[in-house]
């Protein structure tokens, strides 16, 4: 008798316990996380100045946002920033990839640490070492094309610059990370179809071309969509470096987001700013996955 | 084919060593380039703490110096005196390290419980998990300003640790760390009459030490490095973060631009030597997002 309620309760301690051990976090997690993000939706369809007053609006939020020239200008410019690390941050960082995979290369722990530790470095930080780099006058990067007898270039001072500037700053930072992610993919192509395609006469091009790209599509899948999501986040480096200037020329969606709210107080605007970001980010994410044949069956 | 080629090689020799010496080239010009990369992302840091010993005039002078021509420590005083770098600096220790230990606690908790039990609505909260991950988190800040104002934590550091310290990517590396644990373990320790969290606990929590290592470094990094957010919530120029204080201290009337690379230099520190000693554990952290795939 006894036993057997002890072994009932052990069955229902199995029971609860699962529930006991996700609980904390799910409590956190519905507070911060998914009321928010409904709360958002719902201030989205009202005019809200600051923390007063709430008038429904339905979409006209959304309309406005529609027809509202500066998030054009946002939007443009953060596309520019993404089109920027995708087409040149990506192959980059594949070819350091390749390059860290030779197996003649020594060192290999070192050089892998040396393009990481931007990472790990905060943003700001890193804005603020490259206000020294690109400054026009007194720049490292100026000082470089003048010693090679090239003329300075306005890196932040002119709008045609401002975001090319922050587009190689994201390489500087990023690439190392990605490089680590090819690399981590280049590590797990077995190594036999490289040797049974060179029994075949098959040289390094395509070997690169017809084993190392297809095996590697889905770390290319996710560095694409990594960066994407990234980018359309950019917020820190502008901020501290060019403030989104000269002429908006660096303004981005976020940064506009940011100043709607907090400058403006415009709540229920700036939330529709964040859904607009939820929607570009998750339909650009979709359009990579169909891209790469993710939903296609015949895929492995 | 192949054997075409040998016997060309045999009969001049010349294919084979234009062949080497292609190799040895291609190879210079990649370790080249190699040590290009590095010197191109050493040069910014060498600068920014060759700027910190420079008198501001010396910074804005031509020609440019790597190394400071008059040393001077005088950006480390200003700093210190006229601002609370002290206190922004105790601030972000305190606010990384607890944000840091309950987001652990949270995701190990968490990881272990979908990890280890079979129960229904598990794969519906997994599913809501994977489905926040991808949300960018701006949507978030305007609602959660609101509910920091409504729950009086603005200029607090409960504004800074709580809110972003149930993140669902820790719990998805967690789950998949705990699912190395083997199942038998446990359920010796149940034979055993061991109650469900102490088996939490003392069984699996000990033999998870490096999943909790990774989670530990990422979740303190990305505190540490924290700015938006900080930002948004942070008024008080005595609450803030060392990363925000240092984001501050440029304005339209403080450029002292030595100070401002001194506040950098010293708050970039802790977390590169952080990082030098343990890199594996970093490098595994941050680019764990790849294993999924």
């Amino acid at each position: 008798m006894l036993r057997n309620l002890r072994l009932s309760w052990d069955r229902n301690q199995r029971k609860i316990a699962p529930y006991l051990f996700v609980a904390p976090f799910f409590v956190l997690f519905a507070i911060f996380l998914a009321y928010p993000v409904i709360y958002s939706l719902v201030l989205s369809f009202y005019q809200a100045r600051g923390l007063g007053s709430r008038t429904f609006v339905g979409l006209e939020n959304y309309i406005e946002l529609f027809l509202d020239r500066r998030f054009h200008k946002a939007i443009i410019n953060t596309t520019y920033y993404a089109a920027g690390s995708v087409f040149l941050l990506s192959p980059l960082a594949l070819l350091l990839a390749l390059a860290l995979n030779a197996k003649w290369l020594k060192l290999k722990g070192l050089f892998r640490v040396a393009f990481f530790v931007p990472v790990i470095t905060s943003e700001v930080v890193v804005a603020l070492m490259f206000a020294l780099v690109f400054d026009q006058d007194f720049g490292l990067l100026n000082a470089g094309l003048r010693a090679i007898g090239l003329s300075a270039i306005p890196w932040l001072r002119s709008p045609a610059w401002a975001m090319p500037s922050i587009i190689l700053l994201g390489v500087w930072i990023w690439l190392g990370l990605n490089a680590l992610y090819f690399l981590a993919g280049l590590q797990n192509i077995d190594q036999e179809y490289y040797e049974a395609a060179a029994i075949d006469g098959a040289n390094q091009f395509q070997l690169f071309r017809y084993i190392t790209i297809p095996l590697l599509k889905p770390v290319i899948l996710f560095v694409v969509i990594q960066a994407i999501v990234g980018s359309y986040q950019l917020f820190t480096q502008p901020w501290v470096l060019t403030g989104g200037g000269p002429q908006d020329a660096t303004l981005t969606i976020t940064m506009y987001l940011y100043l709607q709210a907090f400058r403006f107080f415009n709540m229920g605007y700036a939330s529709a700013i964040g859904y607009a970001l939820v929607v570009i980010i998750l339909t650009l994410s979709l359009i990579q996955l169909v891209a790469f044949g993710t939903f296609r069956r015949e895929d492995a | 084919m192949a054997a075409d080629q040998t016997v060309t090689a045999a009969k001049t020799g010349t294919p084979v060593k234009v062949r080497a010496l292609l190799t040895g080239a291609g190879r210079l010009l990649v370790l080249l380039l190699l040590l290009g990369g590095v010197f191109l992302t050493a040069v910014p840091y060498i600068y920014m703490v060759s700027a910190t010993f420079k008198p501001n005039t010396e910074i804005y002078s031509i020609p440019i110096t790597l190394w400071p021509r008059n040393v001077t420590y005088f950006n480390y005083q200003q700093l210190f005196s006229e601002f609370p770098f002290a206190r922004w600096y105790g601030n972000s220790v305190l606010v990384a390290s607890t944000r840091t230990l309950l987001s652990v606690f949270l995701s190990a908790l968490a990881g272990f419980g979908f990890a280890k039990y079979r129960f229904p609505g598990r794969n519906v909260l997994l599913i809501v998990l994977i489905a926040t991950v991808m949300l960018p988190f701006q949507v978030l800040l305007v609602p959660l300003f609101i509910e920091m104002v409504r729950f009086r934590w603005i200029d607090t550091y409960w504004a800074v640790i709580v809110p972003f310290a149930a993140n669902a990517f820790h719990i998805f590396l967690m789950r998949q760390y705990m699912l190395s644990v083997p199942d038998e373990l446990l359920d010796a320790a149940r034979i055993d009459g061991c109650s469900e969290f102490r088996i939490f606990a003392q069984v699996a929590l000990p033999l998870m030490k490096p999943g909790l290592a990774v989670i530990s470094i990422l979740a303190f990094v990305q505190s540490w490095n924290d700015f938006l957010w900080p930002l948004i919530v942070l008024n008080d120029i005595n609450m803030f973060t060392v990363n925000l204080g240092v984001a501050t201290m440029v304005g339209p009337y403080r450029i002292q631009y030595g100070t401002v690379m001194a506040g950098s230099f010293l708050s970039t520190l802790p977390i590169v030597i952080f990082f030098l000693t343990m890199q594996r554990q970093f490098i595994a952290g941050l680019t764990s997002g790849a294993i999924k795939l």
